[in-house]
């Protein structure tokens, strides 16, 4: 099958890079290994950033500073600049197109205050902002008529040499889940948009069961460089016993933490990581931390966080309208991924990314709250029209056999697996070994015992694998090579993290615990040479 | 604790079969039952699943005949799980959505064009808050009495969604919206309730068909049944209002 765009992801991102490149004129083909309404997007409760100025002041110099200060020098001034720029016509957008945004009494979009903001800024829609986004985009592309298959699953991107022997991408290999065949889809262009690798923290995440960084290490594999792969953010406030995620916007509101001796301890609205090491060290002196926004009231509650009631009493059996919510911070944001240019463009030709699974620089060490539903708007245009344009001048042959060829092979081989260690258990076990180690608070012994884990386990890989060995929607299969991504993009994170030997933002190494700008004030880059990984650091 | 579930595969032939499992965990969801009866009983279990937190529609399917989020049910001892009816099983409790998200696009459930410079009060919000929450989990698609005997019925949530737009300040172009959703359906919809049950997000798509046919009495449409009367009496003489 043939297009001049084929995108993986159907989240807020790939929908909305569809939208444009459809409209720059391209034949656009979407792919999901769910169906698009289910994607990560629609976990996003908190908002989206605009400086608006419709509840309080604010400007666009204001959302710049803020997002560079909490970027703790990581940030592309340029990409940051240009992201609180098209702020307020990324949510006019929106609102052209029906989202139904919460209102202010003179009928203007409502907006919040979350934390590291100088002003209320994130517009919203209670606290369902991300789901109403992502499905009035849905109802868009149905609008434009755009072909999304639905349970797709990535495999790998397809390139060829062009003449002067230099790789460029023209197409993905994917398993469809419903049949179990390897289908091989061309294109002139790809956009990766596959969100981000908060999974490998298993069940501490607040992230659906998708977040497995499939596009990410695809694209790794296919000749792609990431970046900053070490920098994973921790939300302060998820359901203690189930990771469930409780919105910032019930701290923007008033929301108080509080440890079991009933004491504020922390600024509750500083930035995310600054917060989750807070929660921690509470946790870490044998304190419980609990969310306390039973002063806000009954009726508040029920318009702004109806969805937050909603969880606290099925996952923890309380009412936060009378009673303190536990809580524990877990991995919600993944600020690394695929290393993208001004113009969403990856290093390899024909290849573009956008959302959580790419690196616009625009969050640097530390994303604040907002600003990533607003990412996927502007830079998923940008994207969508980038490699419209790419595919335009498109002229090579594409020849796709020899990778579908192999693509069929692997399918067929991971099948015959030994089975004698079970991935289930592993994947649980990585899951914790990452939150207590390479969490939210890391040291080099720490992290080089879990770099030693995760190089053993990638030993023993094929002594799993899929114990179900049948073709049809086969989610055990499915799960294994998830699993098989998490352990390859384990590795990528370890040795960026055991390389950044300082603290900065979302990476606090207890060993050394302040910022070191003279030698890591840069990204950390990582890129495969004949499958061997490597590292380097880069203005 | 036992719970049964109902299993089905195509493949090599098609089988169909109810089994039961014991787990060992209280006061769970059944999502985290089905969870561990996968990772530690039976890793060819086959389900769908995703947010674990209701907004992404993904793990709907049927307990004692009653459709539920996996999610946000809590399993009791002697649970009966099951696919979601009317829509065709893949394996087990996964289903093949494609047709049911198909009548978005049939319903046009869409705004017709973008808006611009409207500003939308707070009572503009309201009006479609509950209708903008629905999250595509298909439950009231496996409720409709109607959708099970017309595969042609637009069904529940198109209709809901078509609503949400006809409904919005910002919509525009509303006759053809109303002329579009005249044949199978807002006067097909029996009005039995059974989709605002099931709903895990609270909407009754039964009073949005409600609005609508009255939006579409306003566009100059009736009821066919009551064919060329012209409302006042039906069929069997009674009047109706």
């Amino acid at each position: 099958m043939k297009s001049d765009v084929l995108i993986i992801g159907a989240g807020g991102a790939g929908l909305v890079a569809a939208l444009h490149a459809k409209k720059s004129g391209a034949r656009v083909m979407v792919l999901t290994k769910e169906y698009p309404t289910r994607s990560q997007t629609c976990m996003a409760q908190g908002g989206i950033n605009a400086a608006l100025g419709n509840a309080g002041e604010d400007s666009i110099a204001a959302h710049i500073q803020n997002t560079l200060k909490s970027a703790h020098g990581l940030a592309d001034e340029d990409a940051v600049k240009l992201l609180c720029e098209e702020a307020p016509k990324a949510v006019e957008w929106l609102d052209s197109i029906g989202v139904c945004f919460s209102r202010t009494k003179d009928a203007k979009i409502a907006q919040r205050t979350l934390g590291g903001a100088s002003a209320p800024r994130a517009c919203y829609a209670q606290d369902y902002t991300g789901l109403k986004i992502l499905h009035t985009l849905y109802d868009r592309c149905l609008a434009e008529g755009i072909e999304i298959l639905n349970e797709r699953y990535l495999l790998n991107l397809i390139t060829n040499d062009d003449e002067y022997n230099k790789p460029f991408v023209c197409g993905a290999t994917t398993l469809n889940i419903r049949t179990g065949e390897v289908e091989t889809y061309e294109s002139a262009s790809v956009i990766v948009a596959t969100g981000g690798y908060s999974r490998i923290y298993d069940k501490h995440s607040t992230n659906s069961v998708g977040s497995t960084g499939d596009g990410i290490a695809a694209a790794i594999r296919a000749g792609a460089r990431l970046s900053d792969m070490e920098f994973i953010q921790f939300h302060p406030t998820a359901l203690k016993s189930s990771s469930i995620l409780i919105s910032e916007s019930a701290r923007g509101a008033g929301g108080h933490l509080l440890n079991s001796k009933g004491e504020r301890f922390t600024n509750e609205l500083a930035p995310r990581d600054e917060v989750a090491r807070a929660i921690n060290d509470q946790i870490q002196n044998g304190e419980d931390v609990f969310l306390d926004i039973r002063h806000l009231g009954e009726d508040f509650i029920d318009a702004e966080l109806p969805q937050e009631r909603k969880l606290a009493k099925l996952y923890e059996n309380i009412d936060p309208v009378y009673d303190l919510i536990p809580i524990k911070p877990v991995a919600h944001y993944t600020m690394g991924g695929i290393e993208v240019d001004k113009n969403s463009q990856t290093k390899l030709k024909g290849l573009y990314a956008v959302g959580e699974c790419a690196n616009h620089k625009v969050h640097g060490a530390n994303r604040l709250g907002g600003n990533s539903l607003l990412e996927l708007i502007v830079f998923g245009m940008q994207a969508g029209v980038n490699a419209a344009a790419y595919a335009k001048s498109f002229d090579k042959n594409i020849d796709v056999q020899e990778q579908t060829q192999q693509a069929n092979n692997f399918i067929a081989g991971i099948k015959h697996f030994t089975n004698q260690i079970d991935f289930y258990e592993k994947r649980e076990f990585i899951g914790n070994i990452f939150y207590n180690n390479a969490g939210i608070s890391r040291d080099d012994m720490g992290l080089k015992a879990v770099l030693g884990a995760i190089r053993q386990i990638q030993k023993e890989i094929p002594f799993m694998g899929p114990r179900d060995k049948s073709k049809i929607y086969n989610t055990n299969l499915v799960e294994f090579i998830e699993f098989g991504n998490m352990v390859e993009l384990s590795e990528i994170i370890l040795v960026c993290a055991i390389s950044r030997n300082e603290s900065r933002g979302a990476h606090y190494r207890s060993d050394i615990p302040t910022e070191n700008d003279m030698a890591y004030k840069a990204h950390t880059i990582t890129w495969k040479d004949d499958a061997v990984l490597c590292a380097d650091f880069m203005e | 604790m036992k719970i049964k579930i109902k299993r089905y595969t195509r493949e090599p032939e098609i089988k169909e079969a109810t089994l039961e499992y014991e787990v060992d965990l209280v006061d769970a969801t059944l999502l985290e039952v089905l969870n561990e009866i996968k990772m530690k009983q039976d890793p060819s279990l086959s389900y769908a699943s995703g947010c674990r937190s209701s907004v992404c529609g993904s793990c709907s399917m049927r307990v004692n005949d009653k459709e539920v989020l996996a999610c946000a049910y809590k399993v009791q001892d002697g649970d009966l799980v099951e696919p979601l009816k009317n829509v065709d099983v893949i394996r087990d409790l996964v289903v093949d959505m494609d047709k049911a998200y198909a009548f978005n696009q049939k319903a046009k459930a869409w705004q017709s064009s973008l808006s611009k410079g409207i500003f939308l009060t707070q009572e503009d919000e309201k009006i479609n808050e509950l209708q903008s929450d629905c999250i595509l989990c298909g439950s009231c698609y496996s409720a409709c009495p109607v959708y099970a005997v017309n595969g042609e019925f637009l069904g529940p949530f198109a209709l809901t969604r078509v609503w949400k737009y006809v409904s919005d300040a910002r919509g525009s172009d509303l006759a053809s919206k109303i002329d579009n959703i005249q044949s199978n359906g807002v006067w097909d919809c029996t009005l039995c309730n059974e989709c605002a049950i099931v709903c895990p997000q609270g909407i009754s798509s039964k009073s949005d068909i409600e609005k609508l046919r009255a939006k579409s009495a306003q566009h100059g449409y009736m009821d066919p049944s009551f064919g060329s009367f012209g409302g006042g009496f039906g069929f069997d003489g009674s009047p109706s209002f």
